[in-house]
C-alpha cells in the first residue's frame, strides 16, 4: 500500500480501502478483538466511571495551567542534569534532534514509539541526514520495513495481517532461512528481535515518546509491552524524549490516575508489561543509563487551541480506544484519514495541527454516533468538536459552495412553517408517484448518493400534518 | 437530570418529526393511538418544521438556532413534548439548550424545553402504559445512537415490545454500532455509509428475525433500503406501529397489497 499524506482525499483513500480485502481482514479482527478486550477489562473496574472524571478534571487542571506545570517540567529536568529544548513547530524539533545526534557522530539511532515522531516526520530527517533510524517497536518495525506510515495510535501495523509480516520478514532478512517456520506470532516476534538485537547494540543515540511528563520529578514516562522501548533510551549514550507540550502532569500521583485509564481503555490491560520512569542522565552510582537526557516540548499549533472551542481535545492520552470503537475507523482503517492521527481524534487533531484546509472531509467522515465519546477515558466530546470544526468551515467558506447554499435554502424553508408544510405535501406526493405503488424508489431526483446502495423508500402519499388536520 | 412525566400531565404536544411526516405519517398516528391509550391528550403544534439536524450538523449554526427558536416557539407552551425519534429529542433536549446557551432570551426558555422533552418509549414506559397489541412475529430492535447515547433510552422500548402478545425478541450482536445513516454522512460517504449498513444487516440477519423495529426512522429508512435493495423479506417497522398494533399498513418500503391510492393510509380519519 502506497503511503498517503492527503487527508482532503479521505473520499477516494476511503473507496481504496473499502476494496483492499486483506485490510479489511486486518480491520474485523481487530475490530472483534478490541471491543470486548476493553469491555472486559472496564468491567472489571467498578470505579472506571469515576477515574474518567478524575482524568478529565486532572487534565482540564493541567490545560488551565500548563505554563506553569511546563516550567517546572523545564526546572526538575535541568536540576537533574538534563536538558529541555522548546520547540514551536515540526522544523525545529527536526532541528534540535539533529544537532543532538551530531554532537556525538551518531550513525544509528534506535526508536520506540513516538507518534510525535511521525508528527514531526523524524526517520526521514534523520535517513536524509544520513543517520539511520530502527524502529524497535514490533509494529513499528514491521511497517517501516514496508515503507508505510502507523494505521493507529497504538497498534501501528494494525492494518497488516500476519501472512503479510511473514512476507515482510522474508523479503527484507537477509540471510533468513526459508526452511524457518514463520506462522505464529510468537515465531515472528523472535525473529525480528534477534534481527534488533544488533541494532540496540551499535545505536548512538535512543529516541522514545513520552506518554506523560512528571512536572515535580522532571521524568519522562513511557508505558509499553515489549521492553524495547527500555533498551532503545537505557543503551546509548543520549537518550532524545519526544513530546509535545499537552503531556505534562503535575506529580506522580496524577501519572498513576492516567496510568489506571490508559491501558485499559487502549488494550484493555490491567497495566501494560512495561511501565518505565526515565528522569535524568546516569548519576555515578547508576549501574546503567543514558550520559545525556534530552526532551523535545513540541507546541507545533497545539497552543493555539488552549481558551478555544477546541481546548478540550488537548485532553487526548493516545490510547485509540476511539478508533477501536468508531465504525468509520472499522470501515476504511487509518490510512485513509491522510495524517499522523486517524479515527475521530485523528479528524479532530488532523485539521488543528495541519490546517483545516489541508483536512476538509475529515470532520465530516463521522456519523456523530457518539461512542467516541462514550469510551474516551478523558471524556473528550469528539462529536461537538466535530461539529465544531464544520462550522468553521460553514463559516469560513471552506465547505463547498453548492453544499452550503442547499442547507440555506432548505432552512429557508424549515424557518417558515406554512412553506415548509406545503413543500412537504408536494415532496410527500411526487414521491410516491415516482414509486409506482411499488413503495421504494430506486433511484430519486437528487438522491444518487442514496440510491447507490440502497433503494430509496417512498412516502405513505399524505404528510401527517396534513392529515392530521383533516381529522381535526 | 431527566425529569419524570408527571401522571397529572394530561395534555402532551407530539413533535412529529420531519422525517415521520413526510415519509410515514402511520408512526405519527401509532404515536397518537399510544399516547391517548396512556391517558394523554395529544396536540400537534402547527408551527413545528424540523428540528435542525440538518443545518447543526452542517455546521450552519445560524440557521440551526434559527429554527430551533422556531420549534421552541411552537412548542414551548405544552407541559410535555413527545417525539418518535431518539435523534430528534436528543436535538431539543441536549443541543438545543447548547446551541442557545449565551442568549438571554433563548437560552432559559430552551432549557425549559428541554427539561419537558421526551422520545415516546421512554414517555410512555414512564406512564406504565400497559401494551394492548398482538403481532406475530420474531423483532429484533435496532437501538439508534442518538437513543442510547443521547436520551438513555434502553430498556423502555423492550419493556413495551415484551408485551406484545405472539412477539419474541431475538437481540442482534453489535446493539451499540451505528447502521450508517447519520443524515447527510450517507449521502457525502454513500461507500462508508454502506460498508457500516452492511455490518447491522448482517448481526440482523443472524437473528433470525422476521421484523426489525427501530425508534428512528432515518435508521429505518436507511436500513430498510438496504434490506429491500437485496431483496431481504424482513420486515422493517417502528416501534409505534408495532406497538399500537397498526400493521395494517405496508412495512417500510414494501408496497401495499395492490391498493397504493395515495393517502389511503386508513388510519388518519379515525
Amino acid at each position: 500500500m502506497t503511503v498517503l499524506h492527503d487527508s482532503n482525499a479521505f473520499k477516494a483513500n476511503a473507496a481504496t480501502a473499502l476494496h483492499d480485502a486483506s485490510l479489511q481482514e486486518a480491520l474485523a479482527i481487530a475490530r472483534e478483538h478490541s471491543i470486548p478486550t476493553r469491555a472486559r477489562a472496564i468491567e472489571r473496574l467498578p470505579e472506571f466511571e469515576r477515574l474518567r472524571n478524575s482524568g478529565r478534571d486532572l487534565k482540564n487542571h493541567v490545560i488551565a495551567h500548563l505554563d506553569q506545570y511546563l516550567l517546572q517540567f523545564e526546572q526538575s529536568v535541568v536540576a537533574r542534569g538534563g536538558h529541555v529544548h522548546w520547540c514551536p513547530d515540526a522544523g525545529s524539533a527536526r532541528a534540535r534532534v539533529l544537532e543532538i545526534c551530531r554532537s556525538v557522530d551518531a550513525r544509528t539511532v534506535t526508536k520506540g514509539k513516538s507518534m510525535i515522531g511521525e508528527e514531526i516526520g523524524i526517520n526521514a530527517f534523520l535517513e536524509a541526514n544520513g543517520i539511520e533510524p530502527i524502529e524497535t517497536d514490533l509494529g513499528e518495525y514491521i511497517i517501516q520495513l514496508r515503507r508505510e506510515t502507523p494505521s493507529h495510535i497504538i497498534g501501528p501495523a494494525l492494518h497488516v495481517t500476519q501472512a503479510q509480516v511473514e512476507e515482510t520478514f522474508r523479503k527484507s532478512h537477509d540471510g533468513l532461512d526459508p526452511a524457518r517456520n514463520l506462522d505464529d506470532p510468537a515465531a515472528l516476534m523472535a525473529e525480528a528481535r534477534a534481527h534488533l538485537r544488533e541494532g540496540f547494540l551499535k545505536a548512538d543515540v535512543g529516541i522514545t515518546g513520552a506518554n506523560f511528563l512528571i512536572a515535580d520529578e522532571g521524568a519522562s514516562v513511557i508505558v509499553t509491552n515489549e521492553g524495547n522501548g527500555d533498551l532503545t533510551q537505557t543503551l546509548p549514550r543520549i537518550h532524545i524524549v519526544l513530546a509535545s507540550i499537552e503531556k505534562v502532569v503535575p506529580d506522580m500521583h496524577d501519572a498513576m490516575t492516567l496510568l489506571r485509564l490508559l491501558p485499559r481503555s487502549g488494550t484493555g490491560q490491567e497495566l501494560a508489561v512495561y511501565v518505565t520512569f526515565s528522569a535524568g542522565p546516569r548519576r555515578a552510582a547508576d549501574l546503567d543509563g543514558p550520559g545525556e537526557y534530552h526532551v523535545i516540548l513540541l507546541d507545533n499549533g497545539r497552543s493555539a487551541y488552549l481558551g478555544t472551542e477546541f481546548e478540550e481535545m488537548l485532553r487526548c492520552i493516545r490510547c485509540g480506544a476511539c478508533l477501536d470503537h468508531c465504525p468509520v475507523y472499522h470501515s476504511v482503517g487509518g490510512h485513509a484519514y491522510g495524517w499522523v492521527y486517524s479515527g475521530p481524534i485523528g479528524s479532530l487533531l488532523n485539521p488543528a495541527l495541519n490546517g483545516i484546509e489541508n483536512a476538509k472531509p475529515l470532520p465530516h467522515a463521522s456519523t456523530l454516533c457518539g461512542r467516541c465519546e462514550s469510551v474516551c477515558p478523558m471524556r473528550i466530546p469528539i462529536p461537538k468538536m466535530l461539529r465544531h470544526w464544520r462550522e468553521r468551515e460553514f463559516a469560513g467558506a471552506i465547505a463547498p459552495m453548492p453544499e452550503r447554499r442547499l442547507i440555506r435554502l432548505w432552512a429557508f424553508f424549515a424557518r417558515r412553517p406554512w412553506l415548509y408544510r406545503l413543500a412537504a405535501r408536494l415532496a410527500a406526493r411526487g414521491l410516491h408517484l415516482l414509486a409506482r405503488g411499488q413503495g421504494r424508489l430506486k433511484s430519486a431526483p437528487f438522491a444518487a448518493g442514496w440510491t447507490r446502495h440502497r433503494d430509496l423508500p417512498a412516502p405513505q402519499g399524505r404528510t401527517f400534518q396534513e392529515q392530521w388536520r383533516a381529522r381535526s | 437530570m431527566t425529569s419524570q412525566p408527571s401522571s397529572k400531565v394530561d395534555t402532551v404536544a407530539l413533535f412529529v418529526t420531519c422525517l415521520v411526516d413526510l415519509f410515514r405519517p402511520s408512526i405519527g398516528f401509532a404515536a397518537v393511538k399510544l399516547l391517548e391509550d396512556a391517558g394523554c391528550q395529544v396536540v400537534v403544534p402547527p408551527g413545528q418544521t424540523c428540528c435542525g439536524q440538518p443545518a447543526y450538523n452542517s455546521g450552519d449554526r445560524e440557521s440551526a438556532m434559527a429554527i430551533a427558536q422556531g420549534t421552541i416557539l411552537a412548542l414551548e407552551a405544552h407541559p410535555a413534548i413527545v417525539v418518535p425519534s431518539g435523534s430528534c429529542a436528543g436535538m431539543l433536549k441536549r443541543h438545543y439548550p447548547e446551541l442557545l446557551a449565551d442568549d438571554m432570551n433563548w437560552g432559559p426558555r430552551a432549557r425549559s424545553l428541554a427539561d419537558r422533552v421526551f422520545e415516546l418509549t421512554q414517555y410512555l414506559a414512564a406512564r406504565g402504559l400497559r401494551i394492548d397489541a398482538q403481532v406475530a412475529a420474531r423483532a429484533t430492535y435496532h437501538d439508534s445512537c442518538s437513543s442510547l447515547r443521547e436520551m438513555q433510552v434502553k430498556e423502555a422500548p423492550r419493556d413495551l415490545i415484551s408485551q406484545v402478545r405472539e412477539l419474541s425478541l431475538a437481540e442482534m450482536a453489535e446493539t451499540e454500532a451505528c447502521c450508517g445513516f447519520g443524515g447527510t454522512f450517507c449521502v457525502k460517504f454513500p461507500d462508508v455509509s454502506d460498508a457500516m449498513a452492511q455490518r447491522k444487516v448482517d448481526c440482523i440477519r443472524a437473528t433470525g428475525a422476521d421484523l426489525l423495529l427501530a425508534g428512528d426512522l432515518g435508521c429505518l429508512l436507511n436500513l430498510a433500503g438496504k434490506l429491500k435493495r437485496a431483496g431481504s423479506t424482513i420486515a422493517v417497522r417502528h416501534v409505534a406501529e408495532v406497538l399500537a398494533g397498526m400493521t395494517a399498513q405496508p412495512a417500510i418500503g414494501e408496497s401495499g397489497t395492490g391498493d397504493s391510492r395515495m393517502g389511503d393510509s386508513g388510519v388518519g380519519g379515525k
